[in-house]
């Protein structure tokens, strides 16, 4: 009698369950199958069939071709690439200076900067835009990036971390002879990779999905990112009807970072658990 | 032995410059700059002058209809989002917490919208709401088959769009919210639940008598990261319902800040600073409150 | 080589202006032997750990000199002095292999003194060979077990040959018995090289044990300074007498008058030439005697046999503590039961101490 209770619940959860990822999963799937649908074949449809018998890969072959979708995940993958290496270059060393050493105004830095996670981005946007316009880089790499370095949550998270490494072993390698920089880049960064990595994972996410920044930076389609490419697709792209081939480019520049995720799932997941709970 | 203590203060600011200097020009600096320009009375870009001092800017925005209805629809969407994806979240949460096969793929297909560019995925659920002339679109197909009407939910009745701008944000924000949960869950001392059983506690009795005060300060936690988020939404909007958001009637705070700026209506940074720091005002404001009453109402 | 301190002063400043500045470590005036092991000994909080931080140069002196033989080193960097220093809990690098470990100081090394790899690890096993632990060079510091992981922290600390070695609790972290076992071992590696240790423990057996001399600290302050023994059966004041000896000393109130010295109402020796005036009397637990004449009457509380010494546990109520430990050879504890007993007391286990702690000699 008890134990037929449990089953009931066991069996009610995983239903649950289940109907939640059929919904989670759903848009996912509509994005593929539609992707592989034949243009004809999708128009004709008025009810959408849920699988296709003849899967195409026209159109992705005309998702790059038509725009240039290919450079804007060049694009992208070059703005998240420069973006991340200098966010690590400019992240970690402060992280260590609050950390480890000691120095006359590190308090009051420290105090500044954590007010500074209060600030919403919204409210520097305007005059970064300003900024980026009159230093006349507006369509350039450069203003894409800079802005875009730095992130005073991850210097925070670095630092938590980093003060997590007892002070002794900072000793040890001041009498050994270590200079500071190689302590950082030789013990520290070692020690605490599994954070470095999470900090860069996270960027990386941010970057791909950047928007509103590029939005107002760039209106040269040769500076676009993927999500400004999504926009343009979604405004003038292929006629605005041809919907199989809007998909296969929704696809196209979603993988990666599926792809990506999967690989590192559980780093990811526990890098999100911890910059969730410590901000 | 001075000398010393210098070299290691120079050598200290010196692994900060770097940062320093990113966060003077893009942080700081900005900020100090956006209040001058709230205050700064028709500002123009072009020529860079203005013509007076006051709160002329905040008076234009809040007449403004267009910011009005972005104030609507930006409250309407924190007001329905909040409260329903938290409540989601927590069963689904709760539901992941109790079963152990299978658990680690659940974790990861509800994890999935977060890695993926919403912009992008915004578009799918466009495609799936979308009435046209082909088709009335998935969801109608759906709602027809439980003998309701086709809605376009894309460019029809408001209710109908403010519905899709919801599911589609919730649909966005669970993730974070579902893994932040199962892990405060699975944090919570097993000792709890076996002295809880041994006492022939029930496990619904478990659950709100144990567990959910115990994970409380996450849930505020959420609670207020999700006000924060869900003022500051824009791009799900832009996905949706496409870059003109006013015309639209779609607009929320933080499109419109970006549409003074640039845009169809673009190019006065003094309108789009004085919405910002509106925007800062009520986020901060809902911010305070939510701390104090969390402080006064979590169990910790 | 030898150690000279000279007018060592460290005074650490209050977190905030109202907090008061603590003095670590108060004008502090002693030489180490070359090539001797020293103690630095005393409760926790007393400046030890301070003064070796100042002797490594990890910490910079408020005023005053160090010397290293004729060396002035006060204002030497740490890596340039010459010292090797092993940590409480080791302070091993956990991303690198045992091998990595010892070799990181010498990859620090630039220009001339850079050694080639094979040069390195050569050295690297040489030290490996003194401390026991060559089978080990290939694992990570969380695969080994306490004593392994401060035998690699030495052998690190050892192989740039440093002209000093510096130990901060070395043996804190171990059980029982790996910190007797390793005591020996730091002892005999201390022997073999001939280096000048330093030593800081607050274990007063360990360093009594271990050391060539001890230096007893307390509140910043140097209270003593002798070879262990000299020490234990001299103490220059109260505190010494007190922290040195397991179980500790017993302490009672007495007073004098009319030149004797008084114990609660029974006079307990003779004291000639003294002014009347309040007094502590001290013996050590070994330094009772059991005897029908004693002038000391206790209450024995309770007898514990440990086979060779008998332990006795009796109350008195002029002493300091609830109960007087006597330690006495079991043969001479037999018959002995639960109520009042006579002790009389050896002369060189007993110490007269000012109020103030002052050693009161004889």
């Amino acid at each position: 009698m008890g134990k037929n209770k449990i089953g009931i619940k066991k069996i009610l959860i995983y239903l649950i369950l289940s109907i939640g990822a059929v919904i989670v999963l759903f848009p996912f799937y509509w994005m593929i199958l539609t992707s592989v649908k034949d243009y004809g074949q999708y128009n004709a449809e008025y009810i959408p069939k849920l699988f296709t018998a003849h899967p195409t890969l026209q159109n992705y072959v005309d998702a790059f071709t038509t725009v240039s979708l290919g450079r804007y995940c060049v694009n992208t993958f070059v703005f998240t690439a420069i973006t991340t290496i200098l966010m690590i270059v400019v992240t970690t060393p402060a992280a260590f200076a609050f950390s480890r050493m000691k120095f006359k105004g590190r308090n009051l830095v420290f105090g500044l900067y954590l007010s500074l996670m209060m600030i919403p981005n919204e409210l520097v946007v305007i005059t970064n835009y300003v900024t980026i316009t009159n230093m006349g880089m507006r369509n350039t790499f450069s203003g894409l990036i800079l802005p875009s370095v730095t992130s005073v949550f991850y210097i925070y998270l670095l630092k938590e971390n980093f003060e997590t490494v007892p002070e002794n072993l900072y000793r040890a390698a001041k009498v050994d002879g270590t200079s500071d920089f190689k302590y950082l880049t030789r013990v520290l960064v070692p020690i605490c990779r599994p954070t470095v990595v999470t900090i860069i994972i996270l960027k990386i996410i941010e970057c791909w999905n950047l928007y509103v920044w590029p939005r107002l930076i760039t209106d040269d389609s040769k500076y676009f990112l993927v999500s400004n490419g999504i926009q343009e697709i979604r405004e003038n792209g292929f006629g605005r009807e041809n919907i199989p081939a809007m998909m296969a480019a929704v696809a196209a520049i979603s993988v990666p970072l599926l792809l990506l995720f999967l690989y590192f799932r559980k780093m990811i997941m526990e890098g999100v658990i911890r910059g969730g709970t410590k901000g | 032995m001075k000398k010393r203590i210098k070299a290691a203060d120079v050598r200290g600011w010196l692994f900060l410059l770097p940062s320093l200097l990113f966060l003077a020009a893009f942080f700081i600096y900005p900020m100090v700059d956006v209040l001058v320009y709230s205050f700064e009375e028709q500002f123009n870009f072009a020529s860079q002058t203005y013509t007076g001092v006051g709160f002329y800017n905040f008076n234009y925005v809040l007449h403004d209809p267009y910011f009005v209805q972005a104030l609507k629809n930006t409250f309407i969407l924190v007001i329905i989002t909040v409260p329903v994806s938290t409540c989601i979240a927590i069963l689904i949460a709760r539901c992941i917490s109790s079963i152990k096969k299978l658990r680690e793929f659940y974790q990861t297909i509800y994890f999935l919208p977060y890695v993926t560019n919403t912009l992008a995925l915004g578009l799918v659920f466009m495609i799936l709401f979308k009435k046209t002339a082909y088709s009335d679109g998935m969801i109608n197909l759906l709602i027809n088959a439980f003998g309701g009407q086709s809605v376009d939910f894309i460019d029809g009745p408001y209710w109908a769009k403010i519905l899709v701008m919801s599911i589609y944000t919730i649909w966005v924000v669970l993730p974070f919210k579902i893994l932040i949960l199962t892990s405060a869950m699975a944090s919570v001392n097993e000792d709890y639940y076996k002295a809880a059983k041994i006492d022939g506690t029930s496990s619904a009795r478990i659950f709100f008598k144990i567990t959910l005060p115990m994970i409380s300060p996450m849930i505020f936690y959420l609670v207020i990261t999700g006000f924060i988020g869900a003022f500051k939404a824009y791009s799900d909007e832009v996905a949706l319902f496409g870059t003109d958001l006013n015309g639209a009637g779609m607009n929320t705070l933080v499109g419109y800040i970006y549409d003074m700026l640039y845009g169809d209506s673009g190019g006065y940074p003094s309108y789009a600073s004085a919405a910002a720091l509106i925007l800062f005002t009520i986020i901060f404001t809902i911010t305070c409150i939510n701390l104090t009453v969390s402080s006064k109402k979590a169990v910790y | 080589m030898k150690i000279v301190l000279k007018n060592l002063t460290k005074v650490f400043e209050g977190r905030r202006k109202k907090d008061p500045d603590v003095t670590a470590v108060n004008n502090f005036n002693f030489e180490i032997p070359d090539g001797k092991l020293v103690a630095l000994l005393g409760p926790s909080g007393c400046g030890k750990s301070t003064t070796l931080n100042l002797i490594s140069g990890l910490e910079e002196p408020t005023s005053g000199q160090i010397f290293f033989d004729d060396e002035d080193v006060t204002n030497v960097p740490p890596e340039n002095r010459g010292i090797g220093l092993v940590f409480q809990n080791y302070a091993l690098y956990p991303h690198l292999t045992v091998l990595q470990n010892i070799i990181f100081p010498l990859q620090n090394l630039k220009g001339e003194e850079r050694l080639s790899m094979d040069e390195m690890k050569r050295k690297a096993k040489d030290v490996a060979k003194l401390v026991q632990i060559e089978d080990l060079m290939d694992r990570r510091p969380k695969e080994l077990s306490g004593g392994q992981q401060q035998r690699v922290a030495i052998a690190r600390a050892l192989i740039k040959n440093p002209r000093v070695l510096l130990l901060d609790e070395p043996l804190s972290n171990l059980d029982a018995r790996l910190r007797l076992r390793t005591r020996e071992e730091i002892r005999r590696i201390q022997r073999e090289t001939g280096i000048t240790t330093v030593f800081v423990t607050h274990d007063q057996e360990e360093a009594m044990s271990i050391a060539d001399e001890l230096i007893l600290m307390e509140n910043g302050v140097i209270n003593q300074i002798g070879a262990p023994q000299s020490v234990y059966d001299e103490p220059a004041n109260l505190f010494v007498a007190q922290f040195l000896g397991n179980p500790k000393i017993n302490v009672l109130r007495g007073f004098v008058q009319n030149e004797k010295l008084i114990i609660r109402d029974e006079v307990f020796m003779e004291m000639k030439n003294t002014p009347d005036k309040d007094l502590f009397v001290a013996i050590r637990p070994e330094g009772f005697v059991i005897d029908e004449n004693g002038t000391l009457t206790c209450n024995v509380r309770n007898i514990e046999t440990t086979g060779r010494d008998t332990s006795i546990v009796a109350t008195h109520d002029a002493s300091l503590e609830e109960t007087i430990r006597v330690i006495i050879s079991s043969d001479e504890a037999r018959g002995i039961e639960k109520g009042p007993i006579k002790f009389s007391y050896k002369e060189n286990k007993m110490f007269l101490f000012e109020l103030s702690g002052e050693r009161i000699l004889l």
